[in-house]
This record gives structure tokens, sequence and C-alpha cells, in this order.
């Protein structure tokens, strides 16, 4: 070929530089570990994730039994063995704040991964494919957004009975209709961009141009979204609950835990302080960590 | 001459587009490419010029089968692409490719360059593996003058010409047998375009490519092309060798189009005779009847109202679309 | 050439970045004669545009101008808003490369025209409509009473040129900036465009400054030329001159690798090998130098300043008798 000379000054340290092929995900991974924020954040996140998981086996107080000697609301003390407490009934609060977080995190994590799953591969579908396909699924999600929550968890119920699993299904069923509407509607933009051209012109089949173009370039509003989603989801179970759909006592989560204190802020500030410090924290993290997975998933940003 | 790599016949692309109110609006067609035929021949590189909106690179991607045609054949060596399936269509692929005009745009922002260029690959030699990918991708990016210290770079990190190497050496990795350059060097610098423009030549003459290039630079075109189809609205003005278009251009919109240009040096620029094509483009949902450019036209007379110009023979290989070529 | 225009003296323009100071124009200098047109060619990001918007006034708020700038007696770098306000779209007027982000689009194309009159000559409204309609048709927009009403988007990119061209005669300015006013053009509208600013200039009286990377636009347009590379001139001289006997290495390979439309030869074309620099890591000496064919020891340390190349013109290179040498950049 003609001998163009390569532009860029060829720093001699960049042609020693790693030849081997890099992917986007390890770019990602190396600067979300680079980004203090998310780091911190996912600590945190792992902390109180894995405090939730064993903390209660640990305990000496199980989450639903009851102190009878000190039925009313304690004091934090240690020699009880109840470290933050107890509630107005006696049970142990830092054993029903942890037992709280593993539902509560285990709806989050499930719902929301129930719904990023059917939510991108609906929305992505839908807006790349585009024409009929894009009309039928997309009136789907707009049929399903008018019907109410609770009346499609009622209706759930009679038909399956009673069923802690139904909960899950029904919150996913209605998260992934906004996350499809934002994956469709950013697939749109991106499908009439021409490296998207480029890609078709280069022989690749509509799923290949899917998963290897559009879904990293929707990633990063994805996760944003995600982090957004966990929280709607953790409160959405509290509501549902609430209503007598969710979670029973002596089961709970953190969303019924705040709704407990609330009801008891002025005598006892303490059961609504301690939950509601917790699932704060979780959020913050999370929200650290969305902007970081979001920054990450961008190579502009460094 | 060999026999055409490529027969394009009666092609015609048709948009509908919305016009009228918000609640009853009608849909018109928009004739983007109005019934084109010509025949490309292998190591040939047509020239298509017309100014914006006249359909080039509507006639570029309906032959790549980028956009489906309304009617009308794109025979690849005698098989018409418009009727295969998308199976034997992939098969095709391989030998047709694309240069964009934005250099940027054209490259997945979320992909290193050496992803992008080896993305023919990894669709088409499905069986390579990984190293011999690699193999080839930095060769490829030697060929076009870039570092393959650069393979981990993402597109942000290049300059308007290195991105456009990049979707070269994407275009050229599996050695194509037709690229439709779509205003290749459009978006560069003078110093740039001229690096890309013989980097584009080198690859045609190398690889004996049938290139259609698609650009609105005269000057560009005059320099890389065998021959020049000239478009005004969707339909031909006239297609002739490269001297005859520019030494004895027949049609008054070629003719128009070449005093148009401007040429670097004073003593010719001043020199030159100064006619104006009075007038805009006319909106391409409500064309002329029949001759499109009869609207700014010196030539026009009533006929060219009346009846559309079929494209005649001027000479050898050289065809013209007016009722007053002769004169 | 009679008395200068406006006259500008080693301005500099910097931009302030996170990621560094960008050096956009360095110690420019430079003086545009009564009616004359200056060309400024050169390539993307060589500081043609940010030369002339540190001159009204207009850059970026990371940007900041010193040197001088002299029109009409005032400098224009050192002035304050309101003398530039009362300058700008009266003795000194601009026209931009895409007239839709100088035209506010939700305002009607004749109400804009007539705020000009209404601002800078205390028309009444009647008597602004007439001037502006009449403006309208000088630059040959047909039935301009119907344009006056509409709105930016409605007219088509030829058109909304010849709008912001009657903006700029409006107040029959001295001195008229053209950046790329051609660029976003079809070749027959360009024709029509440059037909325009050449009869202000001529039946006018009008001083052209003409910004563009064409070098064929500015051959049929400038009677000088400054050729700019890395934020200087690198030369500046008569247009006759710089086209047929350039005396520094860049212009003469920029016109070298520029396609012609009279050049039959399908050779591959000369090229100048590698990129501009980037702004912010200038080589040391000529910034030329690292893509210089005909570079010396010299020009890696010292910066070679403006002097004289013959011929009235100026140059800024260390070589002699550049003339002499044959095409200046060769295939490597
Ligand atoms: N997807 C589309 N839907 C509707 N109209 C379209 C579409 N694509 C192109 N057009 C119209 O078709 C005509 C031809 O467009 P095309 O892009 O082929 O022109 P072009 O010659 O490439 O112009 P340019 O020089 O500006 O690139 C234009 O009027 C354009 O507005
Ligand atoms: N707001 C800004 N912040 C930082 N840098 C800037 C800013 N505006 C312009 N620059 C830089 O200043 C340099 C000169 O820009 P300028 O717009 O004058 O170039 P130009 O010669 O007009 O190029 P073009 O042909 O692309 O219009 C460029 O490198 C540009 O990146
Ligand atoms: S047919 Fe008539 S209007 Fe059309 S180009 Fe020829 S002379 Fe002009
Ligand atoms: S000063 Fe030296 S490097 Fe710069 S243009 Fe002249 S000869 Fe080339
Ligand atoms: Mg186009
Ligand atoms: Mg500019």
């Amino acid at each position: 070929m003609n001998g163009i000379n390569p532009s860029a000054p060829a720093a001699a340290a960049e042609i020693a530089a790693e030849l081997s092929g890099r992917s986007l995900w390890q770019d990602a991974w190396r600067r979300l570990l680079a980004n203090r924020a998310a780091v911190a954040g996912m600590i945190i996140l792992s902390a109180i994730a894995l405090a939730s998981v064993i903390g209660p086996f640990l305990l000496p107080w199980s989450y639903d039994a009851i102190d009878w000697e000190h039925i009313e609301a304690l004091p934090p003390e240690f020699a009880t063995g109840h470290y933050l407490g107890t509630d107005s009934l006696g049970r142990d609060l830092l054993a029903r704040t942890l037992f709280g977080g593993r539902i509560s995190l285990m709806v989050g994590l499930l719902a929301t991964t129930a719904a990023l799953l059917i939510g991108v591969t609906v929305g992505a579908v839908a807006g790349f494919v585009g024409g009929r396909t894009d009309q039928l699924l997309m009136r789907f999600v707009d049929l399903m957004y008018s019907v109410p929550l609770t009346f499609f968890v009622i209706i759930l119920m009679v038909v399956f009975g009673r069923n802690f699993a139904l909960m899950f299904l029904a919150i996913g069923a209605v998260e992934w209709l906004t996350m499809a509407r934002i994956v469709r509607g950013q697939t749109l933009t991106l499908r009439n961009k021409e490296f998207i051209e480029a890609a078709r012109a280069s022989g690749g089949s509509t799923a290949n141009i899917i998963v290897r173009h559009i879904l990293p370039n929707v990633l990063g509003v994805v996760m944003i979204y995600v982090t957004l989603t966990i929280p709607q989801v953790i409160l959405l179970e509290s509501f549902l609950s609430f209503l007598g759909l969710g979670i029973q006592e002596p089961m709970t989560s953190w969303g019924m835990l705040i709704n407990d204190g609330a009801a008891e802020l002025e005598i006892n500030p303490r059961t609504l302080i301690i939950p509601a410090a917790f699932m704060t924290t979780t959020l913050f993290c999370l929200n650290f960590l969305g902007d970081g997975l979001r920054d990450a998933l961008d190579p502009k940003d460094r | 001459m060999t026999s055409p790599l490529l027969q394009v016949r009666d092609l015609k692309v048709h948009f509908q587009v919305r016009a009228g109110g918000i609640f009853f609006g009608t849909y018109l067609p928009l004739k983007a490419v109005d019934g084109l035929s010509f025949d490309l021949s292998a190591g040939e590189t047509l020239g298509i010029v017309g100014e914006s909106g006249c359909g080039k690179s509507t006639l570029g991607r309906a032959i790549l089968q980028l956009l489906p045609a309304t009617s009308g054949t794109v025979a690849w060596l005698g098989k018409d692409l418009t009727a295969l399936d998308r199976a034997e269509l992939k098969a095709h692929r391989r030998h047709m490719q694309i240069v964009f005009q934005d250099p940027l745009a054209s490259l997945d922002p979320r992909m290193t360059a050496g992803d992008i260029i080896a993305e023919p690959l990894r669709n088409f030699e499905t069986g390579l593996s990984s190293a011999a990918i690699k193999a080839k991708v930095r060769e490829m990016m030697e060929q076009v003058g870039l570092l393959p210290s650069m393979v981990n770079r993402y597109p942000h990190e290049f300059s308007g010409g290195q991105c456009q190497r990049i979707g070269i050496a994407r275009a050229m990795i599996l050695k194509p047998k037709l690229v439709v350059c779509d205003e290749p060097v459009s978006a560069l610098d003078v110093s740039i375009r001229a690096q890309v423009i013989n980097l584009l030549m080198d690859f045609q003459r190398a690889l004996n490519i049938s290139m259609l290039f698609i650009s609105h630079d005269l000057s560009v075109v005059r320099h890389i092309s065998r021959r020049v189809m000239v478009l005004y609205l969707g339909r031909v003005m006239e297609l002739a060798d490269r001297d005859a278009i520019y030494g004895k251009p027949r049609h008054p919109y070629t003719q128009a189009l070449i005093l148009a240009v401007p040429i670097p040096d004073p003593d010719k620029e001043r020199a030159k005779p100064r006619v104006l094509v009075a007038g805009d483009l006319p909106s391409p949902l409500d064309p002329p009847s029949g001759c499109v450019f009869r609207t700014r036209c010196p030539r026009a007379t009533e006929i060219c109202a009346r009846a559309v110009p079929v494209l005649e023979s001027a000479g050898v290989g050289h065809e013209v679309a007016c009722h007053h070529w002769r004169d | 050439m009679s008395a200068s225009v406006l006259d500008l003296r080693n301005l500099s323009v910097r931009f302030t970045t996170p990621d560094g100071d960008v050096a956009a124009v360095s110690e420019l200098s430079l003086s545009v004669g009564k009616g004359e047109c200056l060309g400024i060619v050169g390539e993307s990001g060589s500081g043609k545009s940010q030369t002339f918007l540190a001159a009204m006034g207009l850059l970026a708020h990371n940007g900041h101008a010193v040197g001088e700038a002299i029109f009409g007696g005032v400098n224009l770098v050192a002035a304050d808003e309101s003398t530039l306000n009362g300058l700008r779209g009266d003795k000194l007027a601009m026209i931009f490369q895409d007239p839709m982000t100088s035209l506010t689009p939700h305002m009607k194309v004749g109400h804009q025209l007539t705020e000009v009159l209404v601002r800078h000559r205390n028309l009444k409204s009647t008597a602004a409509r007439d001037r502006a309609i009449a403006m309208l048709r000088r630059v040959q927009i047909p039935e301009p009473e119907r344009r006056f009403e509409m709105y930016p988007h409605e007219l088509s990119g030829g058109l909304r040129q010849r709008v912001m061209i009657a903006m700029a005669l409006l107040c029959g300015p001295e001195l008229i900036i053209a950046d790329e006013p051609t660029t976003a053009l079809d070749v027959t509208i360009q024709a029509q465009i440059l037909d325009l600013i050449r009869r202000a200039k001529e039946e006018l009286g009008t001083a052209v400054i003409l910004i563009t990377h064409d070098l064929g636009v500015v051959a049929g347009m400038a009677d000088r030329v400054a050729v700019m590379y890395a934020g200087r001139i690198v030369e500046l001289g008569d247009v006759h001159q710089i086209f047929n006997a350039p005396q520094h290495p860049y212009t003469k390979g920029l016109l070298a690798c520029t396609p012609r439309l009279d050049d039959a030869t399908a050779s591959a074309l000369v090229t100048i090998p590698g990129q501009p620099p980037n702004l912010q890591r200038l080589p040391k000496g000529c910034a030329y130098h690292p893509r210089c064919q005909n570079v010396m020891d010299r020009c890696r340390a010292e910066k070679p300043p403006l002097m004289s190349a013959g011929g009235g013109g100026l140059k800024a290179c260390f070589l002699e008798n550049f003339g002499r040498f044959q095409a200046g950049a060769v295939v490597p």
C-alpha cells in the first residue's frame, strides 16, 4: 500500500503497549474500580448483603422470637443480647432488620433482574425490528400499564392462592414495562446510526447486531434505571405487604419495619431509625454504583 | 470491457412521507431514486454526483440492499439481489461493502478499533482462530496507515482521518468486489482528504474493486472515477466517461454544475464565464413535470414541461436525458 | 490599499479546558483594507473562526483573548459589551456557516431584519419593513413579501443564507466577516451566494473577510489571502502570488494535494503526511516541522516569525528562495 505515515506521533511506550485485545467489559471493570464512590458503594452494599444473609444465624435472638422478659421496647443492651434493642413486642430489632434486609434485597434483586431481562429484550427487539413486531409488543406493554398493580396481584392470588413467590412475579411483571419503553426509545435512536448500518453491511444478523451493538450502547442508561428500580421495588413490596398481599407477620422486610416504626415514631424512634438507616445506606450505595457503572460503560469517560 | 458485475435496471426507491395536517395527513411518495439503470464492470469506478437530496446515498444503500427497492432490479453477477432471502443475501454481503461519510458516526463508540475492523471477519470467517483474526487486523491496520498498537483505542480517541481509515479497513478486510463509498472524504480536511483518496485508489487497484464513488465534489470525482453519472432529483441527467463528462458535457445541468465548481487558480477562476443556475432545488415531493431540471434550466422550452426526456446516446457510452442536448 | 478597516495586532486566543489550555490563536497580526476582500484559508482547527470571533467579542466563555483588534479607532478586544453591541450588526457584520444557528428559530425572518434597523437606525417599523423588503429583493430572494412572514426553518439553506446576507447588509457595514458562508451549500447555490457577496463588495465598497477551507472559493473572491496553520498565519500575500508562487511549504502542499476540476491526470495525489498538531501540545519551533519536507535543524528549535516573502507578501518560514523548489511535498 502507499506509505501514508501513521499520523499520531508513535510514542515508544505505546508501541510497547499490550497488543492483546481488550474488551469493553474489561475496560469497564477497570474504570469502575478506579471510581472511589462506586467501589465504596460496592463494599458497603456487599457488607449489608452479607450481614443480611448470615447475620440472623449468628445472633442470639431469632427475628420472630419474643423476649417475654422485655416485652416493652428495650433500649440497646449488650447483656440481654439485644444489641440494638427490641421492638414494642419484645423482638430483637437487629435480627428483624437483618432478616428484613434479606427479604427486601431478595425482592429487589430478583424482581429487578426479571424486569431487566424481560424489559431489555422486549425493548431492544421492538425498537430494532420495528414495524409489526414493535406495534404488537408495545401495545401489549400499554395494556399491561393500564392494569392497576393491586388488581393484578389480587387476580394472581385468586388464581394461584396465596404465595410468596407471586409477589416477585407481580412486581417483576410491572417493572419491566418502563424498562422496555426506555430501551425501545434508546434503540430507536441507535437504529438509524451509521454504525448500525455498517454492521448490517458487514453481514451481521439482527440478533448479532442487537447483542453486539445495541445492548452495549443502551447499557449505561439501563444501569441507571436499574439502580432506580431496586428501591422502587423494595417500597412496592412493603406497600403490597401493608395491603396484606405480600409477606406476613412475623416475617418482615425493611419496608414493613419502616412502616411499623413510623407508627411508633414518638414513643420509640429507634424502631424507625434503624431499618431506615439500613435502607437509606443501601439506596445511596446503589446510586453511586449505578453512576459508576454508567460512566464505566462509556469509553469516552476516563 | 468485461461483462458487468453489477447491473441496475430501472431501480426505484420511493419513501412514503407524511404530508399535511396532524390528524388527516396523507402519505406522499418521495421519489428519492426514480428509475435508474446502469452497469458497473469489474475494477471500474463510477462516480455519482449531484446536489444534496438527489438520491445518491439512497441509491448506494439500495444497491447494497440496506434499503428495500420499491421496484427494479439490482443484479449481481447475474443474480437479482432484490429477490434473495436473508441467508442468500448474507452470503453475497461479503463481497459488497460501504464506506460512510461521517467517520466517527460509522464506528460503534463502545467498540475498540480492533473489534470494529475484525467484525466482518467474525461474521464471515467463523472458522478463524482469534490469533488469526488478530494477525489479520494487525496487517490491515498497517495497510491503512494506522499503528497496530492502536487496536485497543476507542473511536473518539482518533482523529477524523484516522476514523475513516478504520472504516476503510473494516470495508476492505474481506477483500470485497464492490465498495460503495458514500462521500468518504467530505468530512475530512484538505490535507487528510488527499491521503484518504490515495488510500482508496490503492485498494481499488490492488483488489480490482468495482467502486461506486458518491460525492458532491466534482473535483474529487474527476480524480477518482472512470465514468461519471450525474443525478438530479432521483433521475440520471447524464452518464458518460469521465473525460466526456468534464470535457464535453452535453446536459445543461452538468454544464452548470461544472461551471459552478471553483477552481483553485485565480487566473482561471476569474476568467470563467459567470453563468449562474437560477433558483433553488424544487421540493422532491413535488418535482416539476416533464424534465425535472426545467425550473432552473436556461434552455428549457415548452416541450420540457410536457415530456420527460429519455436517456439518448450522445456518443460511445455517453447518455444524456435532455430534449435539447444537440443544441 | 488605503487605510485599513480592521487591524489585528498580536491577537492571541486561549481556551481553558479541563485537560489544559488550548492555544487556538497565537500572536496574530493582520489588517484588512477598505473595500478589500481578504481570504482566510486553513484546515479545521487552525484558528480561523476563533480569530474573528475574538475580534467580535463572541468567544465562548472559557476563551480569553489578548492583543488588539482595532476597528474604527476602537480596540474591540478591550471594548465593553455595549460598545460591541453598537458595532455588531451595524458597522461590523458577520455571516456564519449555518444560518440556522444565527437566526432565532421562533421569530419571523422579517421581524429579525427590522429589529436590526430599529436597534441601530431608530427606524419606525413601517420604514424598517420597507427597507428590509427592499434588501431581501436586493439579495434576490423571490417573493420577498411572502418570505418576510416566514420562519427560518421554512426556508431552504440557500435562502436562509441570503437572509443572513440581507441582514448583514442592512446597515451598510464597513466590514463583513463571512465564516464559511457556503460550506453547507450545494455548488450551484454556492455560486449564487458568492456572487452576492462579490456584488456587495463591488457595489457597496464593503470590506469582506472570507473564511473558508476551499481554495477554489478564495481564488475567485479574494484580493489577498492569509494561510493559517495551528493558530498562526504562515503566509500572507496577494492572491496571485499565493496561488502561483507560494512561498511557504504548507501553502504549496495544500495547493498540491487539492484535487482540481481542471486537472485531468489521475495519478496519485500529492499528500502532506501526518495531521495538524494538537493545540495543547504544539511542537517546538515551527509548528509545521513534523510534516514539512524541507525541515532544517533550525526549524525544530526556533519559531519562524512572519518575514518578507518578496512581492509584498509575508511568510513564516526560514527557507530562502523557496520558490525555486519544485513540488513541496512528495509521496514518501
Ligand atoms: N428514510 C427516509 N424517509 C423519507 N425520505 C428520505 C429518507 N431517506 C432519504 N429521504 C429523502 O430522499 C431524498 C434523497 O436522499 P439522499 O440521502 O439519498 O440524498 P443524497 O443525494 O445522498 O443527499 P446528500 O448529498 O445530502 O447526502 C431526499 O429528499 C431525502 O430527504
Ligand atoms: N470553547 C472552546 N474550548 C476549547 N477549545 C476550543 C473552543 N472553541 C474552539 N476551540 C479550539 O480552538 C481551535 C481553533 O478553532 P477554530 O474554530 O478557530 O477553527 P477553524 O479554523 O475555524 O476550523 P473549522 O474549519 O473547523 O471551522 C480548535 O482546535 C478548537 O478545538
Ligand atoms: S430537457 Fe429541457 S429543461 Fe431539461 S435539461 Fe434539457 S433543455 Fe433543460
Ligand atoms: S520553518 Fe522549517 S519546518 Fe517550518 S515550514 Fe519552513 S522549512 Fe518547514
Ligand atoms: Mg448522502
Ligand atoms: Mg471555523
